[in-house]
């Protein structure tokens, strides 16, 4: 299976905390600069809810390439 | 997957948006820029209409020709669009200020007529833009800046006038359901006739601060667990919470198409 990418787009994040809170895998925080961060990337399951519910379109989840 | 739709969709170099951290608008304008895309309509065809307010600020985003009216005129506009040149799909995003309190006897005749629009009202509960004052839909007891000790009217319930109207589409979803939200506007833009797609937003600057919704998260979260499924109450109103679902969808002859008949039988 390949791996799913978390991109996050800084400049457009403006750290409101809702993807954090949808996604089922617990792997986005806020970081110190108040903007979002992927932890443990390999976990993803590339359900993409952050990019569903996030108000900036600032994330893009970038789906494994399944052999 | 989803946002790389939205960006396809959109004047990105006027990004980042405006809207507040955790506005509910965001999660709006990508459930109707993914419905564009899902219906296939001719991208040089729309014309995004919308008023003012934070959420008439969307026509500024979204890469379509686009018209930034007056407020509470979104509708006055757009109808103008439809009749000139029918073959145009015509948009209109709109707050519950801008469509139902200045603008309220347009969209009250608009929806009578049953005129080719796809109307979505972004639902805040507020006066977002000017700072928080009350709205129709203001729940009772809230807390707004001209209703400091709690609102004491009951709200007005957009989708239920609507109905009422005449609008031959009328769903309402909450952006704590950003699928259902992008299908009932994806239904509402191939429906023939005037179709209203109610989107229950947040406003967390405005509103949620002062009704212990401050954070965007629990605001979402907060629409979603009050949402009531319409199979459930068989009503579009309930004390209970939110009705949401696709409520009306029928078919009735549309303004434009009747017009253009008028026209042709008076010029034999
Ligand atoms: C004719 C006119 N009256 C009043 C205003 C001031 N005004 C601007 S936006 C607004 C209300 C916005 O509320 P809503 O339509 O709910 O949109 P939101 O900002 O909440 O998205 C008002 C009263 C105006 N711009 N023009
Ligand atoms: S795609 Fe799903 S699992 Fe991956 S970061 Fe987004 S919400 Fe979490
Ligand atoms: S004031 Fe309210 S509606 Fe306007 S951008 Fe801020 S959160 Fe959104």
């Amino acid at each position: 299976m390949g791996k799913n990418k978390v991109i996050v787009n800084k400049d457009y994040c403006k750290g409101c905390g809702i993807c954090v809170s949808v996604c089922p895998v617990k792997i986005l925080k806020i970081g110190e600069d108040f903007k979002v961060e992927v932890e443990n990337e390999e976990k993803c399951i590339g359900c993409g809810m952050c990019e569903l519910y996030c108000p900036d379109f600032a994330i893009i989840v970038k789906k494994g390439i399944t052999v | 997957m989803y946002t790389e739709i939205s960006l396809d969709n959109l004047r990105v170099k006027k990004l980042p948006h405006i809207w507040c951290a955790g506005c509910g608008n965001g999660i709006v304008l990508s459930a109707i820029l993914r419905a564009i895309e899902r219906s296939k309509i001719d991208k040089d065809k729309i014309v995004f209409v919308s008023g003012i307010g934070c959420a008439g600020r969307s026509s500024g985003y979204v890469n379509f020709n686009t018209l930034h009216t007056l407020h509470g005129r979104p509708l006055a506009f757009a109808t103008g669009i439809k009749l000139a040149n029918p073959d145009l799909q015509v948009i209109v995003a709109t707050g519950d200020g801008d469509l139902a309190a200045i603008g309220g006897n347009h969209f009250i005749h608009a929806a009578k007529r049953n005129i080719d629009l796809s109307v979505i009202v972004f639902n805040n509960f507020v006066y977002g833009m000017t700072g928080g004052q009350l709205s129709p839909t203001t729940p009772e007891d809230s807390f707004t800046t001209t209703t400091p000790y709690g609102h004491i009217e009951e709200p007005m319930n957009i989708s239920y006038l609507a109905i009422a109207a005449g609008a031959t589409y009328v769903a309402r979803e909450t952006i704590g359901n950003p699928l259902m939200l992008e299908k009932y506007i994806l239904n509402g833009l191939l429906h023939k006739g005037f179709s209203l797609i109610e989107a229950v937003s947040s406003c967390v600057t405005e509103f949620g601060r002062r009704n212990n919704l401050g954070d965007p998260a629990e605001y979402v979260k907060f629409l979603k667990d009050k949402s009531i499924p319409f199979s459930k109450v068989n009503s579009v109103e309930s004390h209970d919470g939110i009705v949401v679902g696709e409520f009306v969808n029928i078919e009735k002859p549309e303004f434009v198409t009747s017009y253009y008949e008028l026209v042709k039988k008076v010029a034999k």
